[in-house]
């Protein structure tokens, strides 16, 4: 293994403790009754969102779902202002007008992390025209899960990307449930991916738990769409640990062993195991847990010490220009 | 200089935006081969990447122009008729109104969604909607409803160079009326500037999009019997130039809203609101709403026409206001 490579290994497995991070200190703090509204956790999809992403580069575009946190911590974002958001906080990156649903850094390509699930998939396919329209070789890349390969958005979108041949990637995590409707129920092809042949798509399945498969077939994906010949589907087979929001009681109650099959198959055990086994000392790895630790720690520090957002933001960024201030708020 | 219709107006504004700004493209339903006469000669101008057909999915591609947007276009989506918003009411109510905030200003959408008002042909209900006012429902959207070719072509123009997502609504029966059209490439008309069409001291007339013709035309008739209106478009409803309209009323103490869309919540109801809570005390009668009642518009000739807005039934209006000065005491405006 090359120096090189090996310090892009170590990168995967660094995002990825991150979000496994971030997401143990939103929960507890979520449940400490610190974090307004609900919290959708990205964990045990680590290696999709990472894999994907590290595979980009940082002027592709990306446009994500509810399930948002691990998105932009898997593209490179800063921590302290998606802690901060989640806090609502005028330090959080949407200003703390987006929340949970919403942690969506545009300053790592993100154009946005949207809650209605398959309204993100006509946006990517929309940024990959700019992007073609432009001259530039950006690709955008559109993560949304099983849920949303049944919306219309998703057929709408993909038909578009496919008959102008935009440089886009459509990446369905699929976790197994919309909600608490299990895929079986929901989906009649035998797996989502079967979809991309309707759109004339090239398309890929590909194990969710292993960054090296999800970045080896996004890799492919973004090279096609770089060069002009057009947009794919794949669907990485993840799950999902918790609750499909934390706070919405236990929708999944019959899991139990479902949940210990795909534990025994935790995307950050497997890679931790294979870095290993290729060789990197374990201490290493134990080195950037405990940097992952400290830096959410930091972040939470950031957003516990920042202040709310002042009354009259609320009529910031309807439009460019603040809208006027209704009168019982300036007397 | 020659007089241009409302069609012509659109078209000359597409192209100089264009010309301008490279940024600018437009895409939408059978544009290419120019069904209304709006996209007239612009393939051979730019080309078939900036004048884009696109599959019938409204929802996929008014999406497609909010991702183009965010990443440095300027779209303007042709969506034909009004109606057609409605399969793209999730990108357009979710999407293209809130990304700027909740990202809290880091996206930025300018992009002109473009739909014309197709009504009184006997085209049935799906088919003659105007339903700018439910988008005034929903914060985020600018929307603008010109009324003839000069505002037409100002306001498009306006729109196009805007930073926010602007809904152009064109009224049908606008589209025969001929202007003498600036070709001064930077003639631009203000979002949120309404205009006083006619002057006049008894009643105020607000009336949007295909109701300005309409009661420009009963103002001439009730001026030959010695009632005079002042008619003010509003020409944007999003921002309203509500001002205007208030400045109007305190005037003349009488209003009448003309409004083609439906009665509950409609344009006439928020302008009737807000000439209550502002200029009460200036109100010498009540304020009347002439619009469409609240059914559907029929296929049949014989019982479609006589749904809308007409000269007659301003007429009317007018008559029972400056009637009821008879019943209720004027009193003196400030």
């Amino acid at each position: 293994m090359t120096h090189q490579a090996n310090d892009l290994s170590l990168e995967k497995y660094r995002r990825m403790l991150r979000i496994r991070e971030f997401e143990a200190v939103a929960e507890a703090i979520h449940a400490g009754g610190e974090v307004p509204g609900s919290l959708h956790t990205y964990t045990g999809q680590e290696a999709t969102g990472v894999g994907a992403c590290i595979a980009l580069r940082q002027d592709d575009y990306m446009v994500g779902n509810h399930r948002s946190h691990g998105h932009p911590i898997a593209k490179g974002a800063a921590l302290g202002p998606l802690m901060a958001e989640l806090l609502g906080k005028v330090t959080g990156v949407c200003k703390g007008k987006g929340g949970s649903m919403h942690l969506s850094d545009f300053s790592v390509g993100s154009l946005g992390e949207t809650s209605i699930v398959g309204s993100g998939i006509p946006v990517a396919a929309g940024a990959a025209l700019g992007a073609k329209l432009q001259g530039t070789d950006r690709v955008s890349l559109c993560f949304f899960g099983d849920g949303a390969s049944n919306e219309g958005a998703f057929h709408e979108g993909l038909n578009l990307a496919s008959v102008w041949k935009l440089p886009a990637i459509f990446l369905c995590e699929n976790n197994g449930y919309a909600v608490s409707t299990p895929v079986s129920q929901a989906v009649a092809v035998a797996d989502i991916a079967d979809r991309a042949a309707a759109y004339g798509m090239p398309s890929a399945v590909v194990d969710g738990q292993d960054i090296d498969a999800v970045e080896a077939v996004v890799t492919e994906a973004v090279e096609r769409a770089r060069t002009g010949g057009g947009p794919t589907l794949i669907e990485a087979k993840t799950y999902r640990y918790a609750e499909h929001a934390v706070n919405m009681g236990r929708v999944l109650r019959d899991r139990g062993a479902e949940v210990d099959t795909w534990r025994a198959r935790d995307p950050i055990e497997l890679y931790r195991a294979k870095l290993i086994a290729q060789g990197v000392e374990s201490e290493a790895l134990d080195a950037i847990a405990r940097d992952a630790k400290e830096a959410v720690q930091e972040a939470l520090r950031f957003a516990r010490e920042s202040a709310y957002p002042d009354q009259l933001d609320a009529f910031d960024d309807v439009f460019v220009e603040r809208l006027p201030i209704p009168a019982y708020l300036t007397n | 200089m020659a007089r241009a219709s409302f069609i012509e107006a659109i078209r000359q504004a597409q192209m100089e935006e264009m010309q301008r700004d490279e940024r600018v493209f437009i895409m939408g339903e059978d544009i290419v081969c120019n069904v209304f006469g709006t996209t007239t000669g612009f393939v051979d101008m730019f080309g078939k990447e900036r004048v884009r057909d696109t599959p019938i999915s409204e929802n996929g591609f008014i999406g497609a122009s909010a991702g183009a947007a965010m990443v440095g276009m300027r779209p303007i989506v042709d969506v034909t008729i009004s109606s057609f918003l409605y399969p793209a009411m999730d990108q357009i109510m979710s999407m293209i109104a809130k990304s700027r905030y909740i990202y809290g200003g880091q996206a930025k959408l300018p992009l002109v969604i473009r739909s014309c008002l197709f009504y009184g042909n006997s085209n049935a209900a799906q088919h003659s909607d105007r339903p700018y006012a439910m988008f005034m429902n929903v914060p985020g959207l600018k929307i603008i409803v010109p009324s003839d070719a000069r505002d037409m072509k100002g306001l498009l123009k306006a729109a196009i160079r805007d930073d926010d997502p602007v809904l152009c609504f064109e009224d049908g029966n606008c589209w025969s009326s001929k202007m003498e059209l600036p070709e001064d490439p930077d003639f631009l008309i203000p979002l949120g500037q309404g205009e006083v069409k006619r002057e006049g001291t008894d009643i105020t007339v607000v009336a949007v999009a295909g109701g300005v013709p309409i009661a420009l035309k009963a103002a001439q008739r009730l001026a030959k019997e010695g009632i005079s209106l002042e008619v003010i478009d509003p020409r944007s409803l999003v921002p309203l130039d509500r001002g205007l309209i208030v400045k109007s009323v305190r005037k003349t103490g009488r209003a009448i809203m003309v409004d083609p869309a439906h009665l509950s919540c409609s344009v006439a109801s928020e302008v009737s609101a807000t000439i209550v809570e502002e200029a009460f005390e200036s109100l010498r009668g009540p304020i009347l709403r002439v619009t469409t009642p609240d059914t559907h518009l029929p296929f049949s000739p014989a019982i479609e026409k006589a749904l809308y807005p007409s000269v007659d039934r301003i007429v009317a209006a007018a008559y029972k206001l400056v009637g009821a000065d008879h019943r209720i005491p004027a009193q003196e405006t400030v």
